[in-house]
C-alpha cells in the first residue's frame, strides 16, 4: 500500500515539495500582513477606546467592586469544582460497578446533565425552594450556585474520572487485592491516587471551564455583595451605558485561566516525559 | 509426592494435615468457550518449591491466579491451610494474606515509595504501626539487597530492582507461601540473575513456593517438584531429575527440547503449533476487552 502512495504522480513543474510548502508559507504571512495593516489604516483608534476602554469608566470599574467580583467567581468556581468532583468520583466509581442499577442511574445521569443547558439547570435551581416550601439551600446564594453548577460539571467529570481509573494497569488491583485489600481499599488507596494522577491536566481544563461558567450566575437575582465578574461588569455597563466594564471583567478571567491553563500544559508536558 | 496423581475422584474436604498448604481438586477455568484448565489436582505441602513450567497458553499462569483467586474457578477447589478459598464465603482478604504474590510485571504501586509499597497493606490491613510496619519494610528491603532504595519511586529503579521490590513487598506481609507467575519474564537478561538468586535464598530459607517459570536451570536447581502442563492439564510431575532431566512423556521432551535448544527446532513446526495454541486465546483475549 505504502509502495503505490510513495510514487508520486509525475510532476508538470519541476517544483519540489519543500519549495512549494515555502511559496505557500510566503502568501500566508503576505496576506496577513495586509490583513493587520488593513485594519489598522481603516480604524479609528479613538471611537475603539471610547467603546470599549474608556478610560474614566475604567478607573471606576477596577476597584474594590471588581475586587469583590473576582473574590466571589473563585469561591463560586471553586464550591461547584469540588462539589463536582466527589459527585463525579462516585458517579465515575458507579459506572463501573457491577450491579447493573448504578451503572444505569450513572449513566442516565451524565446523559441528562450533560445535554441540558447549566444556565437551566441554575434558573430551576434558584428556584426550587419555590416548588418545594420548607426547603432552603444552605448558604445562600452560593450553596444554589455550588450544586447548580456541581451537578451540571459532575456528569462531564464522571466521564473524565472514569477514563483514569481504567488506564490504570489492571496489574494494579491484582497486586493490591493479593496484598488481602478489600476492593474499596485497593480503590481508594492505589487506584484512585493514580487514576487523579492522569486526569489532572482534564479536570484542571474543566475547572478553566467551570470558572467561566460561573458568569452564569448573573441571572439570578443577587444583591451587590454576591456579585461576580460578569454581573458586576453587566451592571456598571448597564449604568453608564458602555461596554467599557464588561470588558474590564471579561478581561479579569484571565486573571484565573491563563495560569491554570499554563499548569495544565506543563503538567502536560511532563506526563509525556514521564511516559 | 505423587500420591495426589493417584487420586481419581475430586475430594470434597481438606486433608486437615497442616504440612498441605496448597490443596487443589479438580480444578476447571474456562473463559468463555476457551477451556484453559480440565481438571488438575495438586497438593503443595509446606516447605517445598514447586515450579510450574509448559509452553504459553498451557494453563500454568491460570492454575497459579486460581490459588489466590485472582481468577475465579469454573469447578473444582482449592484449600489454603486447609481452608476453603474457593468457597463463596470464605474470607479470602484474609487468606490472601498467607499468600505473597509475585507478578510477571512486578505490579509496584508507582505513586508509593519502595518502603511504602512494603508498607501500606502492613498498615491497612494487618493493622500495624507505621513504626513497625517501617522496620518490617526495612528489612525485607535489605532482604532482597535492596536496603538503601526504600525511599526510592518504582519508576527510579531498575526491572530487576522492582522486582525484588515486589518480593520484598510479598514477603513483609510474613506470608506462609509465596506464588510467582513467570517472575524473570520481563526482564532484561542481565537482571535476572538477581531475582532469582534472591528466589533461592528464600527457597533455601524454607518458603513454601509455587513458582511459574521458564527458567528450566533455576527448576532443575531450586525445585523439589517439577509440574509439566500443556493444554490445561499436569502432564507429567516429578523431582527436576526426572521431569526435566528424563521425561518419560513426549510433550515434555518436545516442549524441553524446544526450550533448552530453540536452534535445534524446525521454526515452520512451532509456529504452526503457536498459532493453533493462540488461535483460541485471542478469540478469549477479544472477549475479555
Amino acid at each position: 500500500m505504502t509502495t503505490a502512495t510513495a510514487a508520486p504522480a509525475p510532476q508538470k513543474k519541476k517544483m519540489s515539495p519543500r519549495k512549494r510548502a515555502k511559496i505557500i508559507r510566503i502568501i500566508q504571512y503576505t496576506v496577513l500582513a495586509l490583513a493587520l495593516v488593513a485594519v489598522i489604516a481603516f480604524s479609528d483608534g479613538q471611537q475603539i477606546m471610547r467603546t470599549f476602554f474608556r478610560p474614566d469608566l475604567m478607573q471606576q470599574t477596577i476597584g474594590v467592586g471588581l475586587l469583590n467580583a473576582l473574590k466571589n467567581t473563585i469561591l463560586y468556581t471553586a464550591g461547584a469544582f469540588v462539589f463536582g468532583l466527589l459527585l463525579g468520583t462516585m458517579l465515575a466509581l458507579m459506572k463501573l460497578s457491577q450491579v447493573a442499577p448504578y451503572r444505569w442511574i450513572a449513566t442516565v445521569y451524565t446523559e441528562f446533565f450533560r445535554g441540558v443547558p447549566a444556565i437551566i439547570v441554575l434558573l430551576v435551581f434558584s428556584l426550587l425552594p419555590l416548588a418545594l416550601p420548607g426547603l432552603r439551600i444552605p448558604l445562600d446564594p452560593y450553596g444554589t450556585v455550588w450544586t447548580a453548577l456541581g451537578l451540571v460539571s459532575a456528569a462531564y467529570m464522571s466521564e473524565t474520572i472514569r477514563a483514569g481509573i481504567e488506564a490504570v494497569p489492571k496489574g494494579q488491583m491484582e497486586a493490591a487485592r493479593s496484598l488481602g485489600m478489600p476492593s474499596g481499599m485497593a480503590m481508594s488507596r492505589i487506584i484512585l491516587p493514580q487514576a487523579f494522577r492522569i486526569v489532572t491536566p482534564p479536570l484542571t481544563n474543566e475547572l478553566v471551564l467551570l470558572t467561566k461558567d460561573s458568569s452564569l450566575v448573573y441571572v439570578l437575582g443577587l444583591t451587590g455583595e454576591a456579585f461576580e465578574l460578569t454581573k458586576y461588569g453587566r451592571d456598571l455597563a448597564n449604568t453608564h451605558a458602555n461596554v467599557t466594564p464588561l470588558v474590564i471583567a471579561g478581561l479579569s478571567y484571565l486573571i484565573i485561566t491563563l495560569p491554570l491553563t499554563f499548569l495544565v500544559r506543563r503538567m502536560e508536558a511532563r506526563q509525556k516525559k514521564a511516559k | 509426592m505423587s500420591a495426589m496423581t493417584e487420586t481419581t475422584q475430586p475430594r470434597r474436604v481438606p486433608t486437615g494435615d497442616r504440612e498441605d498448604e496448597i490443596q487443589v481438586y479438580g480444578l476447571h477455568k474456562s473463559f468463555g468457550e476457551l477451556e484453559v484448565l480440565k481438571g488438575i489436582d495438586l497438593t503443595v505441602h509446606r516447605g517445598e518449591v514447586v515450579c510450574v513450567i509448559g509452553p504459553s497458553g498451557s494453563g500454568k499462569s491460570t492454575l497459579l491466579r486460581c490459588v489466590n483467586m485472582l481468577e475465579q474457578p469454573t469447578q473444582g477447589q482449592v484449600f489454603i491451610m486447609n481452608e476453603e478459598i474457593t468457597d463463596p464465603d470464605a474470607d479470602i482478604d484474609r487468606l490472601r494474606t498467607m499468600m505473597g504474590m509475585v507478578f510477571q510485571q512486578f505490579n509496584l504501586f508507582p505513586h508509593l515509595t519502595a518502603t511504602e509499597n512494603c508498607t501500606i497493606a502492613l498498615t491497612r490491613v494487618l493493622k500495624k504501626s507505621s513504626a513497625d510496619a517501617r522496620r518490617i519494610a526495612q528489612e525485607n528491603l535489605a532482604k532482597v539487597g535492596l536496603g538503601d532504595r526504600g525511599d526510592s519511586y518504582p519508576a527510579k529503579l531498575s526491572g530487576g530492582q522492582q522486582q525484588r521490590v515486589a518480593i520484598a513487598r510479598a514477603l513483609s506481609m510474613d506470608p506462609e507461601m509465596m506464588l510467582f507467575d513467570e517472575p524473570t519474564s520481563a526482564l532484561d537478561p542481565e537482571l535476572v540473575g538477581d531475582v532469582l538468586s534472591v528466589m533461592r535464598d528464600l527457597a533455601n530459607g524454607g518458603m513454601t513456593m509455587m513458582v511459574v517459570t521458564h527458567e528450566m536451570a533455576f527448576a532443575r536447581d531450586v525445585a523439589d517438584r517439577v509440574i509439566f502442563m500443556d493444554g490445561g492439564v499436569i502432564v507429567e510431575e516429578g523431582p527436576p531429575d526426572e521431569v526435566i532431566g528424563n521425561p518419560k512423556e513426549e510433550r515434555t521432551r518436545l516442549f524441553l527440547k524446544r526450550v533448552l535448544d530453540p536452534t535445534h527446532v524446525n521454526a515452520g513446526a512451532e509456529d504452526a503449533a503457536y498459532a493453533e495454541r493462540h488461535k483460541a486465546a485471542r478469540v478469549h483475549h477479544h472477549q475479555e476487552d
